[in-house]
């Protein structure tokens, strides 16, 4: 009989159609939705992410681990009452503006959606003004901004500045790309950087904690 | 095989320390040992240092030509006032990194190149966005390479940067990067294609590795320039074999001394 650790292990191993098959097997068995989500697709990709962390798993195996989890809680998710899905937070991604760099930033929505968070990715070139409109409208607790030039990642400074002026200091403001380090997270006003993906997630539960 | 070494880079935490602490020695040995490696161009790149990038881009340009004896410098800066603040003391004629679709890029960069004798990377990108396709990038090569000859620049100076992308995340990124290599060698008879090649392999282990066979294969479509660490031995190694292989060493002159000269041991 299937069980929800084998459901793990498929995730983990990015087979996305035993991930699937075994969601429906367990669907159909009655096994509660939410436990399904937290114990069988959500522990395999917090194994991902800790592997990922370590070096132990690369890149395109992330990717394919969190499609094969993002398909099963696409399953189980009509099942769940409104209201009753967990959330760990919800954070606002995007790339600065002049800058069309997005696998950076897709990679931290993987892994923050893989740990419970719910993500909200406004996309590349995005104005200070675009990020503070988001943020108003989504009421984020975090907003990450992602830069892969040194050209482009002042911006970071005039978006939490405009943060501030337009009284969304309460919102942590986070930071990461190529060029971005502690140093110049602390510079512009940061809440917080992290040096990849992985380190994004610890970053978000320990703002959040 | 035109080679760019791409060492003297600021975003490179040694080179910015040594930026920073104006630390003569430590940039010339690297701009030497890059030279001495077979390096045809030596990237400087200051970005890091917000305000003082054109002083710093300056010094780094006196420092290499100084060391190893006027190498020709690839000016690696988004910026014109830096760009133009660091040929002023170029001896020789250097290639500019670079110009892309971008529109702000694109305006910043054309009236430096304009006119001029100056070698120009050419990066397929756009303010749509990244290509993704061979025909995304030859569309942007093909308005790229248009514009710059109708500005007085010679298609020889031309070195169009298809854009490489993490074949990590997308199994077709290395394919696509290959056919645009060809299609714009053979649409553009005499314009040139180079490129950086550490993104290929981000996101996966060994990626020496991958670059040193991504070379290899990019050279088979045709690319004849390379943005690289010319102290990697195996990659340029990897480049005179491979040139040999596609017909472009006469007699196979450059793979036989490279052999005696102990290059492949």
């Amino acid at each position: 009989m299937a069980t929800i650790e084998d459901l793990s292990k498929y995730v983990i191993k990015g087979n996305v159609a035993k991930t699937k098959k075994l969601t429906q097997a367990l669907i159909d068995e009655g096994a509660a939705p939410l436990e399904i989500i937290n114990q069988g697709l959500i522990a395999g990709m917090n194994v991902v992410g800790v592997r990922f962390k370590n070096g132990e798993m690369f890149v395109p195996e992330v990717m394919v681990a969190a499609k094969a989890m993002s398909q099963g809680i696409e399953m189980v998710e009509p099942l769940i009452v409104e209201g009753e899905m967990p959330s760990a937070g919800k954070v606002l991604l995007g790339t600065v503006k002049g800058d069309l760099h997005d696998i950076g930033k897709n990679l931290v929505g993987i892994m923050l959606e893989s740990s419970g968070y719910t993500v909200i990715d406004i996309g590349i070139d995005k104005a200070p003004e675009a990020f503070i409109e988001a943020i108003k409208e989504h009421q984020p607790q975090i907003m990450g901004m992602s830069a892969l030039l040194t050209t482009t990642m002042l911006h970071m400074k005039d978006t939490i500045e405009l943060m501030k002026e337009e009284g969304l200091g309460n919102v942590k403001a986070i930071v990461g790309g190529a060029p971005i380090s502690q140093d110049f997270a602390d510079e512009v006003g940061a809440d917080g950087f992290a040096p990849d993906a992985a380190s994004a997630v610890d970053l978000c539960n320990s703002l959040l904690s | 095989m035109l080679v760019v070494g791409e060492l003297i880079n600021a975003s490179r935490k040694a080179i910015g320390e040594a930026i920073k602490a104006q630390d003569k020695a430590a940039i010339q040995k690297v701009a030497l040992d890059q030279w001495e490696a077979g390096a045809d161009y030596i990237d400087v790149n200051a970005g890091i240092f917000v305000g003082k990038e054109a002083d710093y881009l300056t010094w780094l340009v006196k420092l290499v030509q100084e060391a190893t004896d006027n190498a020709p410098c690839c000016i690696d800066s988004p910026d014109p006032k830096a760009i133009e603040q660091a040929l002023s003391v170029h001896n020789g004629i250097a290639m500019i990194n670079s110009i892309s679709l971008e529109k702000e890029r694109y305006e910043a960069i054309m009236p430096v190149i304009a006119g001029t004798d100056l070698k120009v990377v050419a990066l397929c990108m756009s303010d749509e966005g990244m290509p993704e396709t061979a025909d995304e990038r030859l569309a942007i090569a093909d308005k790229l390479i248009n514009d710059i000859v109708k500005n007085n620049v010679p298609l020889d100076n031309i070195y169009v940067d298809p854009l490489v992308q993490p074949v990590s995340t997308k199994d077709t990124f290395g394919l696509e990067f290959l056919d645009a290599v060809e299609a714009i060698m053979k649409k553009f008879e005499g314009v040139h294609t180079i490129c950086g090649l550490s993104n290929i392999s981000y996101g996966l282990p060994l990626r020496k590795v991958l670059n040193q066979n991504f070379a290899v294969m990019a050279i088979s479509r045709g690319l004849d320039g390379l943005i690289i660490n010319p102290l990697d031995k195996q990659m340029m190694a990897n480049i005179i074999i491979a040139e040999t292989l596609i017909g472009r060493d006469s007699y196979c002159s450059n793979y036989l001394t490279a052999y005696r000269s102990g290059k492949f041991e």
